[in-house]
């Protein structure tokens, strides 16, 4: 029987990573910690063995035939629960950086109402050591998604969330962003009364591979997103429920 | 100082050196090269028509401009050029220019496009994968109870 709550991983070059990420999740569920759950691990075109080894822990695998990048694949894996039916979504990264304890958290504070739940770990304040550029972009993409939501939001580009039904089929447009869904889609989802609410979770050093924020992409990442939020005032929004070209079921 | 009415002036266009006999040739020449080219790219498949005509227009122009000394020497002063050669490489210049916002915003619309059908590529095989799994899975089913039901026949 198909669960009413899937979690995405989206994951690329993963390969000695995804397979643990994947079998921690199920052990949360075996062990009664979290409601029963699917997995889809979305391998956004890695030439390695990331899909065979998310297949082989036991997930549901969908494989860009390229890479198109991270919110892509998290649009994928959008689009995936959206056309299986699925209540809700739990997203997490597949490098080993969220704890799979966590998930339980993010699934409560769901089932109390919030549409999006944003893990944090800033909140508690034992986050992993992080370099000095991203720590500033941080710091300043905080202070921009706390000014546009009216409440503190210390981590606004974590991938470790849990969202609601309405938080999908809000997210799954054909304007949903390619590379980095970070601050503007936290906003996207204010301005359309959706209710986001931080969590405190624990998050661990990259088990290894390399993070979509290096060198001279955080330079792209703070220009990108200072573009957009610039923009989205005077943008027109792409309409709730519009036609998605990836979700919709011809 | 010059003020923006005088650039249409006639004295402005005095002043202004026009096309010498070789830069007008070297410019027909030019002109001539890039519909030669164009056709033989479109004749190849190489480029679609729909791309070919804003080159062939642009040849057009500069045929034009490069005979009509009169009509060059105007937009000279339009846009305040000291020679009808510069106005030739400023409008070349702006050409390019434009060109490539084209080619970003078609990129940028091939790029969203290509994404989509990656994705619902996916997808589609992701729920093929599924179907042909819970098929197999079907036969083997039904494999299995015409076996039992043979056995018990027998």
């Amino acid at each position: 029987m198909r669960a009413s709550t899937v979690l995405i991983i989206p994951a690329y070059c993963e390969t000695g990573r995804v397979g643990e990420v994947v079998r921690s999740a199920r052990r949360e569920v075996l062990a009664g910690n979290l409601c029963p759950i699917d997995i889809i691990v979305v391998d956004d075109g890695s030439p390695d063995a990331t899909a065979l080894e998310a297949k082989a822990a036991g997930a549901r695998v969908v494989r860009h035939p390229f890479n198109l990048g991270y919110g892509s694949a998290l649009h994928s894996g959008y689009s995936a629960a959206i056309r299986s039916g699925y209540e809700r979504v739990l997203q997490m990264d597949a490098d080993g950086q969220h704890d799979p304890t966590m998930l339980a958290r993010l699934t409560e504070a769901l089932d109390n109402g919030a549409d999006i739940a944003l893990g944090s770990r800033y909140l508690k304040g034992d986050a992993p050591d992080s370099s000095f550029a991203r720590r500033i972009g941080t710091r300043m993409f905080s202070w921009i998604a706390s000014r546009w939501l009216g409440t503190r939001i210390s981590d606004p580009t974590s991938g470790f969330q849990g969202l609601s039904r309405n938080a999908l089929e809000s997210v799954v447009n054909d304007g949903f962003p390619e590379d980095y869904p970070d601050v503007d889609v936290l906003v996207q989802h204010h301005r359309r009364g959706l209710v986001v609410r931080e969590i405190p979770v624990i998050m661990h050093e990259r088990l290894g591979g390399l993070s979509m924020h290096r060198g001279a992409r955080i330079a792209y990442y703070g220009y990108k997103m200072l573009m957009t939020l610039l923009l989205m005032p005077i943008r027109r929004a792409t309409p709730l429920r519009s036609p998605d070209t990836v979700a919709r079921v011809l | 100082m010059i003020s923006i009415a005088s650039c249409f002036e006639e004295t402005w266009l005095a002043d202004m050196a026009p096309l010498h006999e070789r830069q007008q040739f070297v410019a027909i020449a030019g002109a001539i090269a890039i519909v030669l080219i164009v056709f033989e790219l479109v004749r190849r498949r190489k480029l679609r028509e729909e791309f070919s005509w804003v080159w062939i227009a642009t040849a057009i122009g500069i045929v034009v401009l490069a005979l009509n000394q009169n009509l060059l020497g105007t937009i000279s002063g339009w846009i305040g050029a000291a020679s009808s050669v510069s106005t030739l490489f400023f409008g070349a210049i702006v050409f390019l220019l434009a060109l490539s916002v084209q080619f970003s915003v078609r990129l940028s619309r091939l790029t969203h496009r290509q994404r989509t059908l990656a994705q619902r590529l996916a997808l589609l095989e992701e729920e093929l994968a599924d179907a042909r799994k819970e098929k197999a899975e079907a036969e083997r089913k039904m494999r299995a109870s015409q076996k039992q039901s043979s056995d018990e026949v027998a």
